[in-house]
């Protein structure tokens, strides 16, 4: 606790809200002009065997953009995906309607397999289930994916709320995937919780961070 | 030189480790604000430049576990020679960039006078299980205009229990002369740390301008 006060105004410098202190550029004299950065971290989850990771706070109107990076995400079972879903603000379930695509390219270690395709069955069209982000890693002790979900505007009433997400896994069958994943959450209401999970298994390591964006 | 010091509890606010004092929503009063969680590390500037190359411990470089999340910007890289694509490669210990790579690569690209669109899976871009150097673009012109830029993200390169996942995306005029856009990705298959990342030109050719910057992204 402080355990005095220094009046704002005894400063040399005309105080701005959410700005810090700097020298100017006389560098003998100060001004109100520093500034973090456009990127603050918000929070971070470690997986430990998990069925789920949820963000249940820091997704308000506080930014109008959001960013998950998800960093080597291991898994429990081979052949599941890695996916997300939020919660309307009130919600009581993570269940929201969902129109999205999923393309991604593929290719083999052993040099098969170079391809660039849409994956339907990774895609949604009004539905409500958890949206795949990564959608077959593999298991074996050295296999992850890693990427980034961007999340605009959750907070707004007026209008759907769009994601956007690329990312890269190596697969159960030694193949490099990389995806990218788009599509909004068909709502009005604000969405104010995201969680992930596996669609099968849980998520036995990783990391998972929230940013907010000035 | 500082003439005098206020003393950190001079101030009406709680301290906290690491973070700056600035002023609160009221804008009459303080608080403390934490840095950008992106914080650039090292620019390089290309001045006919064969490679650039960002080393952990060399020329204030960090590339370890100080950061989860490394991401490289590349601004204008301007090659000498004609239709030269740019390229990438990772050093997983000792002093060579031969990592071992599993990739993939598309590209989109339209030409300028309208005769031909492109979408699709370009396998001369991508690698298995190779250790050669990795395609980030197409092919740049050299016109005095003409140049590539665009980022790449690196997943946690310390790691020593799983591979390296890396991808980015780039824009270059090509040099037919068309816009091309290239996305690369995949992992570098090894459970050794990531120490190093070099980016060069195809063949012999050199960077004439352009810089390449390092950020890191902070996860606390």
């Amino acid at each position: 606790m402080a355990l005095s006060k220094l009046n704002f105004n005894s400063l040399n410098l005309t105080p701005v809200a959410g700005k810090g202190i700097g020298f100017d550029s006389g560098a003998d004299d100060l001004e109100a002009s520093f500034s973090g950065g456009a990127m603050t971290f918000i929070s971070k989850s470690t997986a430990s065997s998990s069925s789920t990771i949820s963000f249940t706070s820091g997704i308000d109107s506080t930014y109008k953009e959001y960013v998950f990076i998800f960093n080597n995400i291991h898994v429990s079972n081979d052949d599941e995906a890695f996916a997300f879903q939020g919660n309307a603000a009130g919600g009581a379930d993570f269940n929201e309607t969902i129109t999205s695509s999923y393309f991604r390219s593929i290719h083999g270690e052993d040099g098969n397999n170079g391809a660039l395709a849409y994956q339907a069955n990774a895609d949604q069209a009004q539905g409500t289930a958890f949206q795949a982000l990564l959608a077959n890693i593999g298991n074996d002790n050295d296999q992850s994916g890693s990427g980034y979900l961007h999340l605009f505007n959750p907070s707004s009433t007026t209008f759907v709320k769009h994601f956007i997400a690329r990312g890269n896994y190596s697969s159960a069958d030694n193949k490099s995937y990389n995806t990218h994943v788009a599509g909004y959450f068909n709502t009005t209401s604000a969405i104010d919780e995201i969680q992930f999970k596996m669609t099968g298994g849980t998520i036995d390591a990783g990391t998972i961070t929230l940013y907010g964006i000035n | 030189m500082a003439i005098s010091k206020f003393n950190y509890n001079s101030f009406n606010v709680t301290p906290v480790a690491g973070k700056a004092l600035s002023f609160n929503s009221d804008a009459d009063g303080f608080s403390t604000a934490g840095a950008s969680s992106m914080v650039l590390i090292k620019t390089l500037t290309a001045s006919s430049s064969s490679t650039l190359s960002f080393v952990h411990g060399s020329s204030s470089v960090v590339l370890d576990d100080t950061y989860p999340v490394y991401l490289f910007k590349l601004i204008n890289i301007h090659s000498s020679g004609d239709s030269v694509t740019m390229k990438v490669n990772f050093r997983d210990g000792g002093s060579a960039y031969d990592a071992s790579k599993t990739s993939t690569y598309f590209r989109t690209s339209h030409r300028e006078n309208d005769t031909e669109t492109v979408f699709g899976y370009a396998g001369g871009g991508d690698l298995a299980n190779a250790t050669g150097e990795q395609q980030i673009s197409g092919g740049l012109g050299n016109g005095n205009d003409e140049s590539g830029s665009g980022h790449m993200y690196l997943f946690n390169p310390s790691s020593t229990t799983f591979v390296k996942h890396f991808f980015g995306v780039t824009q270059a005029v090509a040099a037919t002369p068309q816009t091309e856009q290239a996305f690369f990705g995949g992992y570098c298959n090894t459970t050794s740390a990531i120490d190093g990342v070099q980016f060069s030109l195809h063949g012999s050719n050199t960077m004439d301008a352009g810089t390449i910057k390092l950020y890191g992204i902070a996860d606390s």
